[in-house]
């Protein structure tokens, strides 16, 4: 068995498996709620179409991390706030957030064993496939497809992936090093 | 961390049954949306919550800007100031040359027996962002309900046509612009006089004009007005030029592309133009210069 997790991480590096404080639900709303805020500030031109959606990288985090912590009545929601918020269709964002939670809590055993590559490769097929949930609902409903570009937000989404790890448990990590006796 | 949680503790429902009851949730909601426009009023009680929030992270943007207009140096404010002096002397004699010209035309449908045209008031509104949904081309605008805008006002700004109010919230309200894929706008060609209607192509910013003959008096360069038969776009206000034209034998009709002559993508002011008066019992003609003489008078 593999218990390479129980030692701390080498020089303080983040590794996806150190150990942490326990968190709060206060902590995990207010995550959320700056991924909200981050999602719907606005942004000129171009840049507002390729803004990688936050909330569901932040979704994806405490799902893969703390299953038991986020449901799927917060990430529905969000998704109804986020439906109002674009002016897409009621729902749409929704659905998307139904299929990431549930791709994300099926793979979440595996995405902690692995390493910062290979968990951006999970969490950019998640990302992918909740856009393509979306874009199947618009083309349903008689929309054209709107370019390559509407991909982009989940590269980003994706390379951002450790970025928001590592802001995520900033205040998480332990003040003093428990390894120090 | 809760990797291994103890198997003979309940956990709720599975996995897959909250997905799936999450799903035909979400499909419900769609369908609803999609099919029926059934959740007006839900929308409108999730944007009451969502509008503090937006207005809130777009706060630092918006504190930068004001920064930056602080900023702004003496020559430029001096060079805008003249520039604007001298299109207001223009617009002046414009404005006195439509009040000559409004009355005579007062009096000239007076004299033909023909139904006045009603006065239009039209709010100022600024443009506060555009909508981030890749598939629709809209924008929102600082102007709801509480202001008195309703859904399918239609939008313009100083240089043409941009769009009309598809959704009205309590204090902002959703512009679909004319290059979205299902916006209509009834257009007149200001030299043939031949009517039709754009509709907007949706991924590349610029207009449709279907359904005309391949022999149609169109040619390139020509400024397409709106024509007012609808009653919801005053008439003679400019929609679009034409930019190429495609004759082919081989289909009943020409492929006209059009290029906006509003700045549909460039953020501005725009007005809202209030709620046309309904349609008149005999037929109006259009007129153009009557129409101008009114867009000036504001």
């Amino acid at each position: 068995m593999n218990i390479d997790w129980l030692r701390a991480p080498p020089g303080g590096r983040a590794s996806p498996q150190e150990i942490l404080l326990p968190v709060k639900t206060r902590y995990i709303a207010l995550t959320l709620i700056s991924a909200l805020v981050l999602d719907l500030c606005a942004l000129p031109g171009m840049l507002q179409q390729i803004r990688p959606d936050f909330i569901a990288l932040t979704l994806i985090y405490w799902v893969v991390y703390h299953p038991r912590r986020v449901g799927f009545l917060p990430a529905w929601s969000l998704g109804l706030l986020m439906d109002v918020a674009d002016g897409s269709l009621f729902g749409q964002h929704a659905l998307a957030y139904a299929v990431l939670m549930y791709l994300a809590i099926l793979l979440h055993r595996r995405i902690v064993m692995f390493g910062m590559r290979q968990q951006i490769a999970h969490v950019l097929a998640i990302l992918i496939s909740s856009q393509l949930i979306m874009l199947g609902v618009r083309l349903m409903a008689g929309a054209d497809f709107p370019g390559a570009l509407y991909f982009v937000p989940s590269l980003l989404g994706a390379a951002l992936w450790p970025l928001l790890f590592n802001v995520i448990r900033v205040p998480l990590r332990p003040r003093s090093d428990p390894d120090a006796v | 961390m809760e990797y291994s949680p103890p198997p003979f503790f309940k956990r709720g429902p599975s996995l897959f049954t909250r997905f799936t009851f999450f799903s035909i949730l979400s499909v419900v909601l769609l369908v609803a949306d999609a099919r029926l426009n059934y959740l007006t009023l839900l929308r409108q009680s999730v944007a009451a919550v969502v509008y503090p929030l937006q207005r809130l992270s777009s706060m630092p943007g918006a504190l930068v800007a004001r920064v930056g207009d602080f900023f702004t140096t003496q020559s430029q404010l001096q060079r805008d100031n003249e520039q604007l002096r001298r299109q207001e002397l223009l617009h002046t004699g414009a404005l006195q040359m439509g009040k000559s010209l409004e009355s005579e035309n007062q009096h000239l449908r007076q004299l033909l027996g023909l139904r006045e045209r009603l006065p239009r008031a039209f709010t100022a509104a600024e443009i506060l962002y555009s909508n981030r949904d890749p598939f629709t081309r809209r924008v929102v605008v600082d102007k709801g309900f509480q202001h008195g805008v309703k859904a399918g006002q239609a939008v313009v700004d100083e240089t043409g046509v941009v769009g009309q109010v598809t959704r009205v919230f309590p204090w902002v309200s959703e512009v679909t612009l004319v290059t979205d894929k299902e916006q209509a706008v009834p257009v007149q060609s200001v030299r043939s006089g031949l009517r039709g209607i754009t509709f907007g192509v949706g991924y590349d910013g610029t207009l449709n004009l279907p359904f005309m003959p391949v022999n149609a008096d169109i040619q390139n360069g020509d400024l397409l007005v709106t024509s007012g038969i609808d009653g919801t776009y005053p008439p003679g206000l400019p929609v679009a030029v034409v930019s190429n034209i495609e004759r082919n034998a081989a289909y009943p009709f020409a492929r006209i592309t059009c290029t906006p002559s509003a700045g549909v993508t460039s953020f501005s002011q725009v007005l809202i133009v209030s709620a046309a008066d309904p349609l008149p019992a005999n037929p109006v003609t259009d007129e153009e210069s009557g129409a101008r003489g009114r867009k000036a008078k504001k």
